[in-house]
């Protein structure tokens, strides 16, 4: 048989070779970037994980009230700011007698987190029946503690090289043998503010501000986002204006977030007085950096659909409004929608335009509103990475995770929501 | 599904209508706080250095947990940059107090001035030393000023008279007695206040060992500052970013670099890194508060007087602040790395901010 398909030539067989040569290159490529993401996730996944479990020590309590209420009158507030410290102290000494010098029981308390006389106050107030009784309660370790339990801390380092020392691992060792050390789930984490104490340190008040940022955004670039696009592409006539705007837009979709930062400083924050430091002017900056995207995509979308769509509605007898919001919007929605969500997942990841506006800060209160001074979750993220405490390199790794978590979530219902929703012509 | 589409266009233009609902029923409360904003806070506010931003907020966390005060917002934005905001005007949109890692200069109690400040109280916080330190894989260095300015100016001494664009590539270049490896130092950008810090105390302290240099101080003052402040541009000098945890990190990484940042970095990375002993001198806690460590500088921060009531709760603040328990000997800012005053500068530090003495400069 005649060789018709040249497939013995040798010309041939180097095209078929080029062919698969190409191939692996592509599959190398992937393989390539598939790697470097899952280094950089299971990195930040095995750095963070400890972050979600925290070491508690048990303290057998006598609340006595002499030391808590000496007055007697369960003042909600004198019971919290009352001084936890020497009954805690008390408590450990039970099991750990040795330390009875000054600087011994300096230490020795030093195993418990600084929020531990805290956080008995408020169970005092809560509970105020407690007092007069004696309880085993669980409290806190330090960071330092956490660590060590943790295996984080190598206790064949030369002692003077260590921040714990061999006495406070032997007094750990004391408690642990006596079943009073544990690790449980980081509640504190997802409860509570930031604090200068690892092992006090929460995300809340992060995760509330990027919250009502975002929420502030959303409630001012998307609809000031699809009035634009809709005007620019239903109604507008090309001009020579409207194609200064269309370059102007595009322009301002590659400028770097800061400089959003620093305009919201000069206009927000120095022209019309907004409070410095707010999730308000934070979603206002963020919405004017989202808005060119939502812009861009959502004028994209309704170039889209069918000018079939158009001639009909208007053959029918619609108005040129009616056509557009009744058959050419809704139609553009779902696009438009994810548009502006990946602008937000972008915007919640933004640190450098908040940092202009005062929102890199220490915050410790939960915020309520949009006009209670707050943070972000990338600012936080930031702050802690700074830290010099060693028990912040976990914690930063898990907030990482929970931001990777919000990103990825508003990407798959950003996915869903074309999947589901968007038609095809 | 076209009725679905439409339903969904509705729900997503009714969510941005009822989100706008919520946007007014949030503003409704918003509206009474902004008054309280207005007419005074009820919340400190704090500008000022990331170096004294670890202990600012220590006190503030502590100030806030044991009184009925909410705690006060401390923003990290450098020494510079927070005595820019604190001067900027008074008020409840311009912060009470900033940090500082260095002592207020004329200029800014000028610029207070103009802007109706005029009674400012300073608030000694402690010292802080600059380390430049190494990995502990490596041979702990010892050098002296002089040969720290050697390695790290632009320009050195030629040796008659005049300057040279400086040659040195490895530390035995400059003393035989120092290893055979090339000088790679890490240290932070000039927008920060370590890096100020630095230069002043250990650039110049090993400029002026050359004795013409020194004497140039008072002759020809810009001559003088181009010798002794400018840092070489090559790649023996990496601006490492204003994240001290970064440059630990990459000293572990090369165990032939330099870093320069904070004591209390040193302090918590202590199984890592080691400091270097300049002048013969190990940066040790005790060597740094007994003055004896050449590289080290106060911190301070500064309060507006006329906020005082004001604003709720500052002297209380100061109160805590300027407390045995927070900035003594064995308080808690020295768990932190902070590097207290002495028993008696704490003292009288402490009994003339609490009557509430006012900065001036002579």
């Amino acid at each position: 048989m005649p060789d018709y398909l040249l497939s013995t030539s040798p010309a041939m067989a180097k095209r078929h070779a080029r062919h698969t040569r190409f191939q692996w290159y592509g599959r190398i490529a992937i393989a390539i970037s598939i790697s470097f993401m899952l280094l950089m996730f299971t990195a930040i996944f095995f750095r963070g994980i400890g972050a979600f479990q925290k070491t508690m020590i048990a303290v057998d309590v006598q609340f006595t009230e002499s030391q808590i209420d000496p007055s007697g009158t369960r003042d909600e507030n004198s019971l919290k700011q009352a001084n936890y410290k020497p009954i805690l102290l008390q408590g450990l000494q039970q099991v750990i007698p040795g330390a009875t010098e000054r600087r011994d029981r300096n230490n020795l308390y030093k195993l418990l987190s600084n929020g531990a006389t805290f956080d008995l106050g408020e169970r005092v107030a809560r509970k105020p029946e407690l007092i007069g009784t004696s309880q085993r309660v669980w409290v806190a370790a330090s960071s330092e503690v956490d660590l060590y339990v943790k295996g984080k801390i190598d206790p064949d380092v030369p002692e003077d090289l260590r921040r714990l020392k061999d006495r406070d691992i032997a007094w750990i060792e004391t408690l642990r043998a006596s079943g009073q050390v544990k690790k449980q789930f980081n509640k504190t984490f997802f409860t509570s503010g930031d604090s200068r104490a690892p092992e006090m340190a929460g995300i809340l008040s992060a995760a509330l501000g990027s919250f009502f940022s975002l929420l502030i955004c959303f409630l001012i670039a998307f609809p000031l986002g699809i009035l634009t696009a809709v005007y620019l592409e239903e109604y507008a006539r090309k001009s020579r204006l409207t194609d200064l705007i269309e370059v102007n837009i595009n322009n301002l979709a590659a400028v770097p977030s800061i400089v959003f930062g620093l305009l919201g400083l000069a206009i927000f924050l120095n022209f019309f007085n907004l409070p410095r430091s707010t999730p308000l002017v934070g979603g206002m900056v963020l919405a004017l950096m989202t808005l060119p995207t939502i812009i861009i995509a959502s004028r994209s979308i309704l170039r889209s659909i069918p000018q079939a769509t158009r001639d009909a509605a208007l053959g029918l007898g619609a108005s040129k409004t009616q056509t557009t919001f009744h058959h050419v919007v809704p139609l553009a929605m779902p696009g438009m929608l994810t548009g502006t969500i990946l602008g937000m997942a972008r915007a919640l990841g933004e640190t450098a335009p908040l940092l202009m506006i005062g929102m890199v800060a220490f915050i410790v209160d939960v915020p309520k509103g949009v006009t209670d001074v707050a943070t972000a979750l990338p600012v936080q993220i930031f702050l802690w990475a700074d830290s010099p405490e060693k028990g912040f390199v976990e914690l930063t790794s898990a907030a990482i995770m929970v931001l990777l978590v919000f990103l990825i979530l508003m990407n798959v219902f950003a996915v869903y929501l074309r999947k589901k929703l968007e038609r095809r012509w | 599904m076209m009725k679905k589409l439409l339903l969904c266009g509705v729900v997503a233009v009714g969510l941005a209508a009822c989100g706008g609902g919520d946007s007014s029923t949030t503003d409704a409360p918003s509206a009474g706080e902004k008054a309280a904003v207005t007419s005074g806070r009820d919340q400190i506010k704090i500008v000022g250095s990331s170096t004294v931003y670890p202990f600012s907020t220590t006190v503030a966390e502590n100030f806030g947990r044991s009184t009925s005060f909410k705690t006060p917002i401390v923003e990290s934005t450098g020494s510079g940059g927070g005595l820019k905001l604190f001067c900027s005007g008074v008020g409840a949109n311009h912060p009470d107090m900033t940090n500082a890692s260095r002592r207020i200069k004329a200029s800014e109690i000028k610029r207070c001035a103009d802007n109706g400040i005029n009674d400012i109280i300073e608030v000694k916080v402690g010292y802080d030393g600059i380390v430049l330190a190494n990995s502990r894989k490596s041979d702990q260095f010892n050098i002296t000023l002089r040969e720290l300015y050697l390695a790290l100016a632009k320009d050195i001494p030629n040796g008659n008279g005049g300057t040279k664009p400086n040659d040195h590539q490895r530390w035995n270049e400059i003393n035989p007695a120092l290893p055979d490896t090339k000088i790679e130092i890490l240290g932070p950008p000039p927008t920060s206040g370590t890096r100020d810090a630095f230069v002043e105390l250990a650039m110049e302290g090993g400029c002026q060992t050359f004795d013409w240099i020194a004497a140039m101080e008072k002759t020809d003052k810009d001559t003088y500052k181009a010798i002794c402040h400018s840092f070489r541009e090559d790649d023996n000098f990496i601006e490492a970013g204003e994240n001290d945890n970064l440059i630990v990190q990459k000293l572990n990484a090369n165990p032939n670099a330099l870093g320069i940042f904070g004591f209390g970095f040193l302090d918590q990375n202590a199984d890592s890194v080691q400091g270097t002993v300049i002048n013969d001198v190990v940066p040790t806690f005790e060597n740094i508060s007994d003055g004896s460590y050449p590289v080290s500088r106060s911190l301070f921060f500064y309060v507006k007087k006329d906020n005082i009531g004001v604003v709720p709760g500052i002297e209380e603040f100061l109160n805590e602040f300027t407390s045995e328990r927070a900035s003594g000997q064995d308080g808690y800012l020295a768990e932190k790395g902070l590097i207290p005053m002495k028993p008696e500068e704490h003292a009288a530090r402490k009994a003339s901010v609490l009557a509430l003495e006012t900065v001036s400069l002579d």
